[in-house]
């Protein structure tokens, strides 16, 4: 059977920096086809050459069995092909139908809209997904799943031959992830072909008949999904050997243990939403905790947790013996938590603010004196961390927009120095800085461990969380499913537990 | 690539200097237009004049310079003024305040004050807490204050004859209008606020990056509802002062569109529209460009409206200015 859709050789830059080097994708007609791939692997550019939104520079894309040139996502719609975004562009406010013929609506007179038409044909189409709703009803009053299966309902009135989800479970719960897959099988046997992005490996076994893995720009292979495992795909997705991984694995697993005596955090079954459902880990004074796990795996939400951020659903926590329940950061930073975000732009730097200001302001508290902030003080504390932790600024009150990344990096992480905290939670502390910033801010908190503090690490560098961390407490869907133990960890161990914990139940 | 960017600091030094500056480059414009062109110009009695009348204007826009440090607009501050107004002469010509001229001068300017402080705490926590936007969260008040001061009056213009309460708008210190002097005094204060606190701190770090001030530990609502309080006072006493100089109170009329001009002098004097400044100083200098460009056009014989567009134009130059700064 000829394929539905063939890329081949498809080369993309932007600005000189290659984004695809060499892409390909084969889609057969009826097929529900998985495309997965790391972060930044080329999976939404090729996407958005696939719907017109982005022209190839090099390559060739045959759909229908004609060569297709698109421009623009209207006419990717015209000839078969639909999206559906994460973010969907439908509109909450107006009905279920509305949204469903727009475009297309029935006319009665050539201009009136014919609205019981439209209704029972929006009916029709809802209901051979199974779906069995108030179609006056405002979109904006269901549920995500509920909107996510009216604008798969639109493509399909529209006769779409191909169908593209992106990330379409990541905010649905079970049962409408159960709902979503029930219309991709409907999809599936009415002939029209599917093609499924998602960072979930185990819906891939679910309801995909082939993978495409991306890599660096590249594909780099086509399965069919029953002759793969979980671990071949997570070994190509990063690149490397799936029996090596299995075979060091298993052999420096269980070597080593080292003894922590006193436990600062115990956290126990802590849930907050669907994204962490049961999160449970042990820190002990002088030690650095890594947590491991894919995106999406529910790292930041457990900082998020233990920072007071996002309120608890279930279980507790404990902080050096006493129960610990912060609401708002300001009661985790009293109990001397400190939380270096992953985004330091948005959530990081006060841009207009000097490094001296930026520097103490989760200090600020213990700055009063006599109703005003001790400048004084300010100072001398602010110089101090600036040689200490050898912060490149003209002088301290510099904005810190106009310091390096790696330097604002490091104001940061001397704005949580100063308060003295016993748990620092760092998420991604070198990401975006250069390598020579990074090794001293690698100095600076494995010097802060030494000193008997205690760290809980988030990186999606295997290297340092490997070699960083005492212990690694993995993640999989929002719960702590495994725990590696230095010395004794290695990329490839880490890799296989991550994989271990993807493979289906038995 | 550990090294400062240097280009950067050098490239908006220029623009920099333009926007510290622009303002006294401008108010020196006008003075010297003024000198050249507007009789009677250079006479103690001119000088008086624009003071009392600038006085009110500073202090909103100072209180203005707050709100809009945080993030937020405050579109009340010209209907807490009519509140604050209505209320005093309704408590020292009431009963009590005729039986008791002290007391009843003292609660004059305590009520009002008291009123504009609730109201305040309503701006700042449908802003803060109900995270509504502020620009209509205030538009509220912005309707409603107005309507309660003509309601409270039955919209009728009081007038009243009580040198004491006048004093706040008629008195003098050492030649100065009284008001004048108490705008600096304010001046002085919120400086030392802003500068040298931990709410001033808080109040420019959360205007600068919320989220980032949240996870820092900063009490974001508490610091936002601050802001809108010190507004909502400093209008009422602003609107203390129109009734004291004018020795009747028009609950229609007092503060009628002292929004824009507290917006325009904040805005004049760099305070910038998404937060993380507080420039006091600048919003007195604001306040006084806008005076005296409304004093020459009056004195110069053009027409109210010809005024209006010429506000206009000073606040697009300044936002011009700002954004010119910001790439």
């Amino acid at each position: 059977m000829a394929p539905l859709l063939a890329m081949s050789g498809i080369k993309k830059h932007f600005g000189g920096v290659p984004a695809l080097r060499s892409a390909s994708l084969e889609i057969k007609p009826g097929e529900v086809h998985a495309l997965i791939g790391q972060n930044g692997a080329g999976k939404s550019t090729l996407i958005k050459i696939l719907t017109g939104l982005y022209r190839r520079d090099e390559g060739e894309i045959e759909f229908a069995e004609a060569p297709s040139h698109l421009t623009s996502p209207r006419e990717a719609q015209e000839t078969g092909i639909a999206t559906i975004y994460q973010e969907l562009n439908l509109v909450p406010l107006r009905s279920v139908s509305e949204n469903v013929v727009m475009g297309l609506e029935p006319r009665t007179l050539g201009f009136l809209i014919n609205w019981p038409e439209a209704h029972r044909r929006t009916r029709e189409i809802l209901s051979r997904f199974g779906i069995d709703i108030d179609v006056t009803a405002p979109l904006g009053s269901y549920s995500t799943a509920i909107q996510q299966l009216v604008a798969i309902a639109r493509a399909v009135s529209m006769d779409a031959k191909l169908v593209i989800m992106d990330e379409p479970t990541s905010s649905l719960d079970s049962s409408e992830v159960e709902i979503l897959f029930g219309v991709v099988r409907e999809l599936k046997s009415s002939g029209v072909s599917v093609l499924y992005v998602s960072h979930f490996l185990d819906e891939l076994f679910q309801i995909c008949d082939r993978v495409t893995i991306m890599r660096d720009g590249q594909t780099v292979g086509c399965e069919t999904i029953e002759d793969t495992s979980k671990l071949d795909l997570i070994a190509a997705m990063l690149g490397r050997n799936a029996e090596e991984i299995e075979a060091e694995g298993l052999t420096e697993l269980a070597s080593g243990k080292q003894a922590y005596e006193e436990i600062v955090l115990q956290v126990d079954k802590v849930s907050t939403g669907p994204r962490l459902s049961e999160f449970s880990m042990t820190l002990h004074r002088g030690e650095i905790v890594g947590l491991g796990g894919l995106l999406g795996a529910g790292r930041t939400e457990a900082a998020r947790s233990i920072f007071g951020l996002d309120p608890l659903t279930g279980g507790n926590m404990h902080l050096k013996g006493a129960p610990y329940a912060p609401t708002e950061p300001a009661e985790a930073i009293k109990a001397r938590i400190g939380f270096l975000t992953e985004d330091r732009k948005a959530e990081g730097i006060i841009p207009h603010m000097s490094v001296r200001e930026n520097l103490t302001l989760a200090l600020l508290p213990h700055l009063r004196k006599s109703g005003q902030i001790d400048l004084e003080r300010e100072k001398s504390l602010v110089e101090d961390f600036i040689s200490q932790l050898g912060i490149k600024t003209a002088h301290m009150d510099q904005p810190i927009r106009e310091l390096s990344g790696g330097n604002q990096q490091k104001v940061l992480l001397a704005r949580w120095l100063a308060t003295k905290p016993d748990i620092l939670i760092l998420d991604e502390p070198t990401r975006g800085v250069d390598v020579g910033a990074k090794r001293e801010i690698q100095t600076i908190i494995r010097n802060f461990v030494d000193e008997g503090h205690a760290v809980i690490l988030i990186s999606s560098e295997f290297e340092e969380l490997v070699e960083g961390a005492n212990r690694i407490v993995v993640m999989h869907e929002g719960k702590a499913v495994s725990e590696l133990t230095n010395p004794g960890i290695t990329e490839n161990a880490l890799v296989r537990a991550l994989a271990h914990h993807e493979e289906p139940a038995p | 690539m550990t090294s400062l960017t240097s280009e950067e600091p050098m490239r908006t030094d220029f623009t920099n200097r333009l926007k510290q500056h622009g303002g006294l480059v401008a108010l020196a414009v006008i003075l010297i237009f003024n000198i050249l062109v507007t009789p009677n110009f250079l006479q103690a009695q001119t000088l008086a004049v624009n003071i009392s009348q600038v006085a009110t204007i500073a202090i909103v826009a100072m209180g203005m310079t707050l709100v809009i440090a945080t993030g937020g607009i405050d579109l009340s501050v010209g209907a807490v003024m009519a509140l604050s107004g209505a209320l005093a002469p309704l408590i020292f010509l009431s009963e009590f305040g005729t039986a008791y001229p002290v007391l009843g001068l003292l609660a004059a300017l305590f009520f009002p004050l008291v009123a504009a402080l609730v109201c305040g705490l309503f701006n700042g926590a449908i802003v803060a807490v109900l995270k509504v936007q502020p620009i209509i969260a205030t538009l509220i008040l912005f309707i409603s204050g107005r309507g309660i001061a003509q309601v409270l009056t039955n919209g009728n213009l009081q007038t009243f004859s009580n040198p004491e309460f006048s004093y706040l708008g008629t008195g003098k210190i050492l030649g100065f209008p009284f008001q004048g002097w108490l705008a600096i005094a304010i001046a002085c204060l919120l400086f030392w606020l802003v500068n040298r606190t931990i709410f001033g701190r808080y109040l420019l770090a959360i205007g600068g990056n919320e989220r980032a001030a949240k996870l820092s530990g900063g009490p974001v609502r508490r610091v936002k509802i601050g802001a809108y309080v010190i507004c909502s006072v400093l209008s009422g006493l602003a609107g203390l002062i129109v009734v004291a100089i004018n020795s009747a109170s028009d609950a229609a009329r007092n503060g009628n569109l002292m929004e824009l001009d507290a917006i325009a002098a904040a805005v004049v004097g760099g305070a910038l529209l998404q937060g993380g400044k507080a420039p006091i100083f600048g919003a007195i200098l604001g306040a006084v460009i806008i005076q005296l460009v409304k004093y020459t056009l009056l004195a110069n014989g053009v027409e109210d409206e010809v005024a209006l567009i010429a506000k206009a134009a000073i606040i697009l130059a300044a936002v011009y200015i700002q954004q010119a700064r910001k790439e």
